[in-house]
């Protein structure tokens, strides 16, 4: 008969870790970056605007209703 | 294991999160869409300000599918970068969790402190609710709400991780649990409470647009963990198919 709880045999070592030194560069530039895609889909032409006019605010308007931002 | 292993989990990210952005935008547009139209007619036939007059710029048609595809899509690809970068950070450094566990545990974790916390507060709401004259005031609560969200919940994992060691994982979790939820509760007694509802604003239309707008984050976050982790796995750990099946290990 098997054994009911037949232990894992070789667990994995704790998977690989990336070193921090490695990821800041790509956090900061890629996620500023990324921050700024955001600030378009979701408040660009609502508190503040970086273009003049209400194109960026009207075309995402829905998505950013939905998606949980103030929007007007 | 070194800068291109972080480049490319980044491109995975970002790939995972269009494609958790096509799932979410399905969602939208099926069970958001009607609501939007609903408060829209609403806010037509309670026209109290000058939304009718101005010369309209993006027609309904454009923005119910281009534009909503547009905005829906980009936060899903930005979203996807940031989650690929804190993976990058918490792979390995959370617990005994392999490539693709730990993609759905980050992404059930930003679910709740990028979406789910801050709209507890300051819920997703249609159009014809709001004051147009509060905007700034609005949209400065909702997002330094999501910051300090995020931020509380980076702050509860590093305390998560120093208390381990010493109390064990388990307590160590809901220690740090514990401390998130206690100061999330102390800011929303003390943050400012908004309610622009308009009168006669059907109940059951807010109460259905605020679930449609949850339902897609609960897609798009959920479909970005297991799209994001298959990816990852196959990167980190690219075993013949065989290896597999045999049920070692999670």
């Amino acid at each position: 008969m098997a054994q009911p709880f037949a232990q894992p045999t070789a667990a994995p070592a704790i998977p690989d870790r990336l070193p921090l030194k490695a990821v800041a560069p790509w956090a900061v530039f890629v996620g500023v970056l990324m921050l700024v895609l955001l600030y378009f889909v979701g408040a660009e032409q609502g508190a503040t605007s970086v273009f003049n006019g209400a194109g960026v605010h009207e075309w995402v308007h829905d998505a950013r209703h939905l998606l949980g931002f103030p929007c007007h | 294991m070194n800068s291109t292993t972080v480049r490319n989990l980044l491109v995975r990210g970002m790939l995972a999160g269009l494609g958790a952005g096509v799932l979410a935008l399905i969602v939208a547009y099926v069970l958001g869409e009607p609501n939007v139209n609903s408060a829209i007619g609403f806010e037509e036939a309670h026209a109290g300000h000058s939304h009718g007059d101005e010369v309209e710029l993006v027609s309904r048609g454009l923005q119910s599918t281009a534009g909503l595809a547009t905005g829906v899509l980009v936060y899903g690809i930005a979203f996807g970068g940031i989650a690929a970068l804190a993976y990058c950070f918490a792979l390995g450094r959370v617990g005994r969790f392999g490539p693709r566990a730990t993609a759905l545990l980050l992404s059930g974790c930003a679910l709740l402190a990028v979406y789910v916390v801050p709209f507890l507060k300051y819920p997703a709401n249609p159009p014809a609710v709001g004051d147009p004259d509060t905007i700034g005031k609005r949209t400065a609560l909702y997002f330094l709400m999501m910051l300090l969200s995020v931020l509380l919940a980076l702050a509860a994992t590093l305390l998560g991780r120093r208390l381990a060691p010493r109390i064990g994982n388990w307590y160590a979790t809901v220690v740090a649990v514990l401390a998130f939820a206690v100061v999330i509760a102390l800011a929303y007694t003390f943050l400012p409470v908004i309610d622009e509802v308009p009168e006669h604003f059907p109940a059951a239309l807010l109460w259905r647009f605020r679930l449609s707008a949850l339902g897609m984050q609960l897609t798009l976050w959920t479909g970005f963990g297991l799209l994001f982790g298959e990816l990852a796995q196959r990167l980190l750990r690219p075993a013949p198919a065989a290896a597999e099946a045999v049920p070692t290990a999670p």
